[in-house]
């Protein structure tokens, strides 16, 4: 495909005015708050707004000998892992089934892919009211076989509740993407190792897998900031970052010491952390996509 | 399939329907808690998977407010809907507009700071409104817009993702076609009302359904934004009704608001599922 058309139109003013819009919302909205993060988080302002000193980086070393603020990472972490992994592998499972069934693979699609219209906030109230300690259905049910559900209490249970959350959410996306790129592989290459006595199993592991790989990379990476990022409302919704501080991923912890905390200048410090943790899973991201266009 | 082995095909029928189980079991759950009184599903606990009788005064509730047995009161959903749905048509909207008349000018017009526009563009993907939430409000604040549409829709319009599809696709728009109409006389916008946008079609239906699920269920920026109950949208009122703890919330409303909420996007999905496939496969090339 051409990078560039060889006809154009001359015109002196007119693409300025067409681009205008979208720039004068990309300055006013993006560069203009990015830049004032980066400003604040060298700044140390009282809660009130009243005054602020300029403070290098004293910010960022607070928050990295701040024990809550490295468990926060760590709780990202394991968070963004779980999600993924577990997104991943039940999607993958899925779509290799639905693309084996030839009658009804139509109807199992809609009936899997309709979560994805879901927003997160309602997704967490949904977890959250089935696994209410005292009302919800299967914490009642987890209790008749003797283990006590309270994820107010328990932090790791809290932790399992909001992964449940956000892995159903993202099921039907990866189960999407899977399938298309299942139903993108050639089926003369499955046909040549089945007659050469490959068994189903075997096919999956040598053909299958590695050719989905790219598609399973993709995915991996859009997972982490999914979990980073689009979980917030899922965690706000269903466990406020508690019990303690057991589920406050990096997001909530910036939002929470902005506005809770009023700790202006250490929230915009994380936010320029959030921005550079962002920047790096882009460029991941996009020159993986340059890659991908060889294959 | 290469061969038969019907064991093989029933097992995956049975993975698939307990998938599709296991997928919409909360969905269920839902839908019974909200024919179902407070009461049954607070003191029955666990509550009967059996509809209840309730259906009617359970939505009515929602929609339109009301008092609970213990008198606190229950905020009307139906304002939310309405403010969810403008926010929802605006964003989308706004996005495919402003993305195509960007992509318009990168594509077909030589202009000097193009190279400038398209990477600023660009670097918007990696500034999502989570990483900026704090400074994000500061501005908005500034330019007075908090409680208002403008505040909760025209920050959210800017689309890198949309504007490099439109350009991937009108890259794709064979040139003899912008030649033939220049010859026919027809200056750049009549090219573009013309020919571009008749052409578009098939991406804009399919961005429509991605953006219109985007613009529905933002939740951190109105959370940010609006003080103001007549401005809350659905996704962020459902989350002011938790307040009353495990056993005092009003579950049966919360369910059904949840429903309500989820209904339009779902909705939206089901019905253009074609589009919603190619949008999402073709927003990620």
């Amino acid at each position: 495909m051409a990078i560039e058309k060889r006809v154009r139109f001359g015109n002196r003013w007119l693409p300025w005015l067409l681009v205008a819009p979208q720039m004068v919302v990309v300055t006013i909205f993006f560069f203009w708050p990015a830049g004032s993060a980066l400003y604040q988080s060298v700044l140390l302002e009282d809660a009130f707004g009243g005054s602020s000193q300029f403070v290098g980086l004293d910010n960022f070393n607070r928050l990295f000998s701040d024990g809550s603020y490295l468990a926060s990472f760590r709780t990202t972490a394991v968070f963004s892992l779980l999600v993924a992994s577990c997104g991943i592998c039940i999607a993958l499972l899925l779509a290799v089934m639905a693309n084996r069934v030839i009658r009804g693979a139509t109807l199992y699609t809609t009936l899997l892919v309709w979560p994805y219209a879901v927003a997160p906030a309602i997704a967490g109230v949904l977890w959250l009211f089935m696994f209410a300690p005292s009302v919800g259905i299967v914490s009642h049910a987890l209790r008749s076989l003797g283990i006590e559900w309270n994820h107010l209490l328990n932090g790791n249970q809290a932790m399992a509740l909001i992964i449940m959350a956000a892995v159903w959410k993202q099921i039907s996306y990866n189960f999407l993407f899977f399938l298309a790129g299942l139903q993108s592989i050639p089926k003369s290459l499955i046909e040549a190792a089945a007659i050469d006595g490959a068994r189903p199993w075997h096919r999956f592991w040598t053909i299958v897998f590695p050719l989905l790989s790219p598609t399973t990379f993709f995915l991996l990476v859009i997972n982490i900031v999914y979990a980073f990022f689009d979980t917030f409302a899922i965690v706000d919704a269903a466990t406020q970052g508690g019990p303690g501080k057991d589920t406050a991923i990096l997001v909530y912890k910036a939002y929470y010491d902005g506005f809770k905390a009023m700790d202006l200048g250490g929230s915009a410090a994380q936010s320029v952390i959030l921005m550079a943790i962002v920047i790096a899973l882009t460029v991941v991201q996009f020159r993986y996509v340059e890659r991908r266009v060889q294959y | 399939m290469v061969e038969r082995r019907p064991v093989m095909t029933l097992v995956a029928h049975l993975v698939l329907i307990f998938g599709v189980l296991l997928v919409s079991f909360p969905l269920y759950v839902t839908l019974v808690a909200s024919t179902q009184t407070s009461e049954q599903i607070v003191q029955q606990a666990p509550m009967s998977l059996l509809p209840g009788s309730n259906l009617i005064d359970t939505y009515r509730a929602a929609l339109f407010g009301g008092q609970t047995a213990s008198g606190s009161r229950i905020s009307p959903v139906a304002p939310m809907l309405k403010v969810s749905f403008i926010c929802a048509m605006v964003i989308a909207l706004g996005k495919i507009s402003i993305s195509m008349l960007s992509a318009f000018a990168f594509v077909y017009f030589r202009f000097p700071g193009r190279t400038l526009c398209f990477w600023m563009v660009f670097i918007t993907l990696m500034l999502p409104v989570e990483v900026r939430i704090g400074s994000t409000y500061r501005v908005v604040a500034g330019l007075g817009l908090l409680n208002t549409y403008a505040g909760l829709t025209v920050p959210l319009i800017a689309s890198a993702t949309a504007t490099f599809l439109f350009r991937q696709f009108f890259l794709t728009v064979p040139d003899e076609l912008t030649e033939a109409s220049r010859i026919d006389g027809a200056g750049p916008i009549r090219f573009f009302i013309d020919v571009l946008l008749p052409l578009s079609a098939t991406s804009i239906a399919a961005l429509f359904v991605i953006q219109f699920i985007y613009g529905w269920n933002q939740y951190l920026w109105p959370l940010l934004f609006t003080t103001d109950e007549s401005k809350y949208p659905i996704v962020m009122g459902i989350r002011r009704m938790l307040g009353g703890g495990d056993a005092g919330n009003e579950w049966n409303v919360v369910m059904a608001t949840a429903i309500l909420a989820m209904l339009p996007p779902a909705l939206v999905v089901l019905l253009m599922q074609k589009w919603f496939v190619k949008g999402l496969v073709d927003a990620e090339k």
